[in-house]
């Protein structure tokens, strides 16, 4: 194992980490300030990349403007699946398990309506134009693409952090996760705030499957496997912890990256293994803060 | 009262039963036999699924991983050892749902919830990888086929009948179990967990014990599935198994002891009229959950029974 196959790996690594982190992160969101579980996320990924193929091939715009009308069509549907259907039982008891199960129906309705629009056939996306090249440094060449991709996960990871920590739509949406009734007595839309809340998250994942397009086959399922892959990560980071998403999806990214380098078959349980040692030590997540368990 | 009660209990039994051990005599058709031996199965896998979500409360999205463990366990004694071995695949099968839900048990109830949840399914979709990549062993994605259980119970009709013994027996003893202290102590956990330790109970020991039993039952039908099937095959451990068998218990009702076991016949009667005439079933089982959820939360028996309370208690004279 030489050193440039390491950078190749780790690079490599970090495109599949910044993917992973626009998807959970919508999730965690969602969870944190909702406590909602939206088990449907990873369709909303999905319909991203059919979204940003179908801009493309329809009405032949650029790669990036397609990936914006991918997240602002993800989190539309984001939204309105919201208004329509969760908000209805928001409250009732058991919820927790009531609102998998919806979002479940949703996964099974947006999968097969994607069938129905797109076929199952795979469509496949080209990468942007002036992306298309890869760089080389010594032994070490990465797509430029790629590159592309890490970097604008950093821009998404900084911008958030700052929305979320530095300006008052941040700060109502983290008083949303402590307590939902006194944010309603300040004067504070509650349930307007949720939908825009879902309407981001969703986005995110949109606009995720859609950078995931041109590396990665757009088919119908898609979302199944990217919403485990999520669930690792936000088991492995805590759920509800912006940072801990982050390095979560670092920690997943990396492992399965090198999974998949030196022992291809197994690459995908590599995953569940590290959720799984991560669950005997920390159940709670490995970066989240010490808490007291509950019963 | 409550003699009245366990009359119509006892009587609903004995229709129920008569019902399934008719099927054979009215219908030469060996396809109804099959509809009837899935539905027996599947309820059976219903009702020990809501022995964890409608009695204790824990949402399992992983019982498809004992559930196939029981359907493996059959196939690959069948494959490797000999085509005499169904039996002992049974017993394996049912012995490696204990062991394995014991270790996986104590690792997932640590946490509650919807982290519960996505647990299960986690070690469900884990147990689906390893079946599936693992082509040499279990065959991958090819399944196994011809598994035909040995001596008499080669016969469809004999397989049949055992099978209704054994699901009978296995649903009364698990009604028995949830009209137990044990029963009571379960709902207990999901409906007050905090005055559990009161009365000097654990609800992780609960939780943990109704996981094994739930487990169990659920390897029972998937090896007893792969006899009628004379096949098995991935999808058996994949994730949708588990999502179906929830949404049989939502559509029946959670809420009471049969109302899984009528969903599941509803969906597997409703798969063989609609699901085999439209490439959209997962559409529609998708809009049946969605309605259930939305408008219908107490299931098909839960909604029936309150709806004739309420027509009793108009017709009642004030």
């Amino acid at each position: 194992m030489d050193l440039s196959f390491i950078a190749v790996q780790l690079l490599s690594g970090l495109t599949m980490a910044t993917l992973l982190f626009l998807v959970a992160s919508g999730l965690t969101l969602i969870f944190g300030v909702g406590n909602v579980f939206n088990f449907a996320h990873g369709s909303f990924y999905m319909l991203g990349a059919y979204f940003a193929y179908q801009t493309v091939s329809a009405l032949h715009t650029n790669f990036w403007a397609a990936a914006l009308m991918a997240a602002l069509g993800a989190g539309i549907i984001g939204m309105l699946a919201e208004f329509l259907f969760l908000r209805r039982i928001y409250g009732r008891s058991e919820e927790g398990g009531f609102q998998i199960l919806l979002t479940y129906s949703f996964i099974l309705v947006i999968d097969d309506l994607v069938k129905m629009i797109w076929g199952t056939e795979y469509k496949s996306l080209l990468r942007p134009a002036g992306f298309q090249g890869s760089i080389s440094a010594g032994d070490v060449t990465m797509p430029t693409y790629n590159l592309a991709i890490i970097a604008i996960g950093l821009v998404i990871v900084v911008l958030a952090w700052l929305i979320l920590t530095r300006t008052r739509p941040g700060r109502v949406a983290r008083a949303a996760a402590l307590d939902r009734e006194m944010l309603g007595a300040m004067g504070v839309n509650v349930p307007l705030t949720m939908t825009l809340v879902f309407g981001i998250a969703t986005a995110l994942g949109g606009f995720a499957g859609a950078l995931a397009a041109p590396l990665r086959s757009v088919t119908p399922g898609a979302g199944i496997e990217v919403i485990i892959d999520s669930l690792i990560v936000v088991v492995i980071g805590g759920m509800g912890h912006f940072w801990g998403a982050w390095l979560g999806a670092l920690l997943l990214g990396e492992v399965t990256s090198f999974a998949v380098a030196i022992v291809p078959e197994w690459a995908s349980v590599v995953g569940y293994l590290v959720m799984v040692l991560c669950l005997i030590f920390k159940p709670e997540g490995l970066f989240a803060p010490r808490q007291v368990r509950k019963a | 009262m409550e003699l009245g009660r366990g009359l119509k209990q006892t009587a609903f039994w004995l229709v129920l039963f008569a019902g399934f051990a008719l099927v054979p005599v009215l219908s030469t058709s060996k396809y109804h036999m099959l509809l009837a031996s899935h539905i027996l199965l599947w309820g059976l896998f219903a009702v020990a699924f809501n022995m964890l979500w409608g009695v204790t409360g824990m949402l399992s999205f992983g019982q498809a991983l004992y559930y196939g463990l029981g359907a493996y366990a059959v196939g690959l004694m069948v494959k490797h050892v000999g085509t005499g071995w169904f039996l002992p695949g049974v017993a394996l099968g049912l012995i490696g749902a204990v062991i394995l839900s014991i270790a996986v048990g104590l690792l997932i109830i640590r946490v509650s919830g919807v982290f519960f949840t996505v647990l299960t399914l986690a070690f469900g979709q884990l147990a689906w990888q390893i079946t599936f990549r693992w082509y040499h062993f279990t065959g991958g994605d090819d399944g196994i086929q011809s598994i035909i259980p040995p001596g008499i119970l080669g016969n469809g009709l004999v397989y049949y009948y055992f099978i209704l013994v054994l699901v009978a027996l296995s649903i009364w003893l698990l009604q028995r179990l949830s009209q137990s202290p044990m029963g009571v102590l379960l709902r207990c956990v999901r409906q007050n967990p905090s005055r559990v330790p009161f009365l000097g109970q654990s609800v992780r020991f609960s939780q943990l014990r109704v996981y094994v039993v739930s487990s169990f039952f659920s390897a029972l039908a998937g090896s007893l599935m792969a006899g009628v099937d004379n096949s098995i095959h991935t999808d058996m451990l994949y994730w949708t198994t588990s999502g179906e068998v929830i949404l049989m218990s939502v559509l029946g009702g959670i809420g009471q002891f049969f109302g899984p076991f009528i969903g599941a016949g509803v969906i597997i009667i409703l798969q063989d009229v609609v699901g085999a005439k439209t490439q959209y079933w997962p559409l529609m089982i998708g809009i049946v959950m969605m309605v259930m959820v939305l408008l219908l939360p107490k299931g098909l028996v839960g909604e029936f029974q309150s709806l004739s309370a309420r027509l009793k208690s108009l017709a009642a004279p004030r």
